[in-house]
């Protein structure tokens, strides 16, 4: 095995004798193109409607869900897709979202989340996850979409205008403190202080602090 | 037997033809001019106000109507959106009304630490409003203007 492995190596460590110094680069570099091509096609791919539902646990529960909202279908005809809110558009961040998310793919395979009731007992802490990266990134994927200084405050509702301009404008608050269940229905609170305990107070949107655990109780 | 039946049949067909307003082929208010057997058109989503502004109560223990949009607001027994902003607690960040004593009182007149499970469901007493004219004409008349009939010196709303 030893042997076999040197001896490729002995030919890979070889001074190339058929091809021309101009050709090994030029491959080198198209070879390149298309594996990168290729890899970030197959990482788009994994980014469509179609991917993130083709599993039974997000078509039966959060799809369904989403279909009512504004980001489903509203008078101007955008559509949020799961990985513009899911999945973060700078390249590194994405990544890094690739590996979390596997973690997500294993909790199918193992069977975590398989289930109506047992998606639902791990909605809490699936939630957490997405609003502690949202709140650590000032709600990065929402501003890819919404950015704050496109905001024209005259056309807004007076509620909505009271608080962009004055919690949001300061940096306070970040679009997640306010904006939770946008999407999809709301875990059940009810266990939010054992999950504020484990995860720590840092994955907990403003309006949820207060009010919101007071009813819960 | 039959003959009760007869008198019944008779009685609820005049109440039906007399106490009809609408012109002939009208059906209903709601489906318009169209005939029974077709499919009514419904009529296009109207905005509902989202003005934020208060609006009179038309008597005193009225529950106050919604001056601002819940589309999407999540009300069940997991979560109640209303409480995001309307709890005790809440107000001071979200500037609204805190709901009022009364929507911690039981129906025994004690009140407890939270929000009682008979107010829990906001909407069954507070509704938003849409910007529509009323399909029934309202004859309901303010109590402040019984007053003023009557001569009371406290009384502030003219006819
Ligand atoms: C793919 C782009 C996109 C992304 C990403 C996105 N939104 Fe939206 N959002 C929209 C569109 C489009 C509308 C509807 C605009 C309209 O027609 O009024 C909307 C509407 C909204 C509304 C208004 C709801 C209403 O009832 O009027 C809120 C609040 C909102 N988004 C918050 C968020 C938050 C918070 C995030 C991040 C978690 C987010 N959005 C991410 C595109 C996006
Ligand atoms: C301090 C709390 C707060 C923060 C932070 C906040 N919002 Fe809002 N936003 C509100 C409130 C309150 C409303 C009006 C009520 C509602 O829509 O539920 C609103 C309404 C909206 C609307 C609908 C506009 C309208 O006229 O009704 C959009 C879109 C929106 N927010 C997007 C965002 C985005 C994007 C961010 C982050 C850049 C953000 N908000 C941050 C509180 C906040
Ligand atoms: C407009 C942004 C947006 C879109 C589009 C969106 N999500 Fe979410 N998602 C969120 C937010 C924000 C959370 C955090 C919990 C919350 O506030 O509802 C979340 C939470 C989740 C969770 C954790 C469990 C839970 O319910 O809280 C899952 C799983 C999930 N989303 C899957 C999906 C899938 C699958 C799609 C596409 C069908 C999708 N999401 C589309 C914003 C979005
Ligand atoms: C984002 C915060 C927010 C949420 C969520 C919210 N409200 Fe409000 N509400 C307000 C504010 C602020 C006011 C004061 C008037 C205004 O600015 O719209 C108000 C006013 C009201 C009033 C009028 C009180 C009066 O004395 O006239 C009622 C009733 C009401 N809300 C009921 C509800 C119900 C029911 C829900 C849930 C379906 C709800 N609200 C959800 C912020 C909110
Ligand atoms: C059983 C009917 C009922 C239910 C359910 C109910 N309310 Fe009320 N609400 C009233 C009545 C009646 C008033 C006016 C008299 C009073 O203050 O008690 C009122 C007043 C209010 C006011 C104005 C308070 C003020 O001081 O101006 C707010 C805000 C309010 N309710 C919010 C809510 C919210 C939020 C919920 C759900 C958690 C809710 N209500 C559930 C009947 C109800």
């Amino acid at each position: 095995m030893i042997a076999l492995l040197k001896r490729y190596w002995q030919v890979l460590r070889r001074p190339s004798t058929h091809y021309s110094l101009g050709f090994l680069t030029v491959g080198g570099f198209i070879g390149g193109v298309l594996f990168w091509g290729g890899f970030n096609t197959a990482l788009e791919l994994t980014n469509t409607e179609q991917f993130c539902i083709g599993c039974h646990e997000m078509r039966d529960n959060v799809y369904q869900e989403l279909q009512p909202t504004i980001h489903f279908t509203n008078r101007s005809g955008v559509r949020a897709k799961c990985s513009d809110c899911h999945v973060p558009h700078e390249w590194t961040s994405k990544i890094a979202r690739k590996m979390q998310a596997s973690k997500e793919v294993w909790g199918k395979v193992f069977g975590t989340i398989d289930t109506p009731e047992k998606f639902e007992a791990m909605r809490l802490p699936l939630a957490m996850n997405e609003w502690r990266r949202l709140k650590a990134n000032n709600s990065l994927e929402c501003r890819n979409c919404h950015d704050f200084p496109y905001m024209d405050f005259t056309r807004q509702s007076p509620r909505a205008r009271d608080a962009h301009s004055t919690a949001l404008a300061r940096g306070e608050r970040t679009c997640i403190d306010c904006h939770v269940g946008i999407a999809h229905r709301l875990p059940d609170l009810r266990g939010l202080d054992e999950m504020i305990a484990v995860h720590g107070v840092d994955a907990v949107p403003a309006v949820l602090l207060g009010g919101a655990a007071e009813v819960a109780q | 037997m039959r003959c009760a039946l007869a008198v019944i049949f008779v009685l609820v067909s005049t109440a039906a033809l007399g106490g009809s307003h609408f012109p002939p082929g009208h059906v209903d208010r709601m489906r318009g001019m169209t005939p029974i057997t077709d499919e009514a058109t419904p009529p296009p989503f109207v905005d509902p106000d989202d003005s934020s502004v208060r609006r009179a109560r038309n008597y005193a223990m009225q529950p106050p109507v919604i001056p601002h949009k819940i589309d999407g607001y999540q009300l069940d027994t997991h979560v109640n959106r209303c409480m995001f902003c309307h709890a005790r607690t809440r107000v001071e960040d979200s500037k609204a009304p805190m709901i009022s004593v009364t929507h911690f009182m039981n129906r025994d007149g004690n009140f407890l630490a939270e929000l009682s499970p008979r107010q829990y469901f906001c909407l069954q007493c507070h509704v938003p409003q849409v910007p529509l004219a009323p399909l029934v004409e309202s004859q309901f008349v303010d109590v402040d203007v019984l007053l003023r009939r009557a001569g009371s010196p406290s009384a502030t709303l003219r006819e």
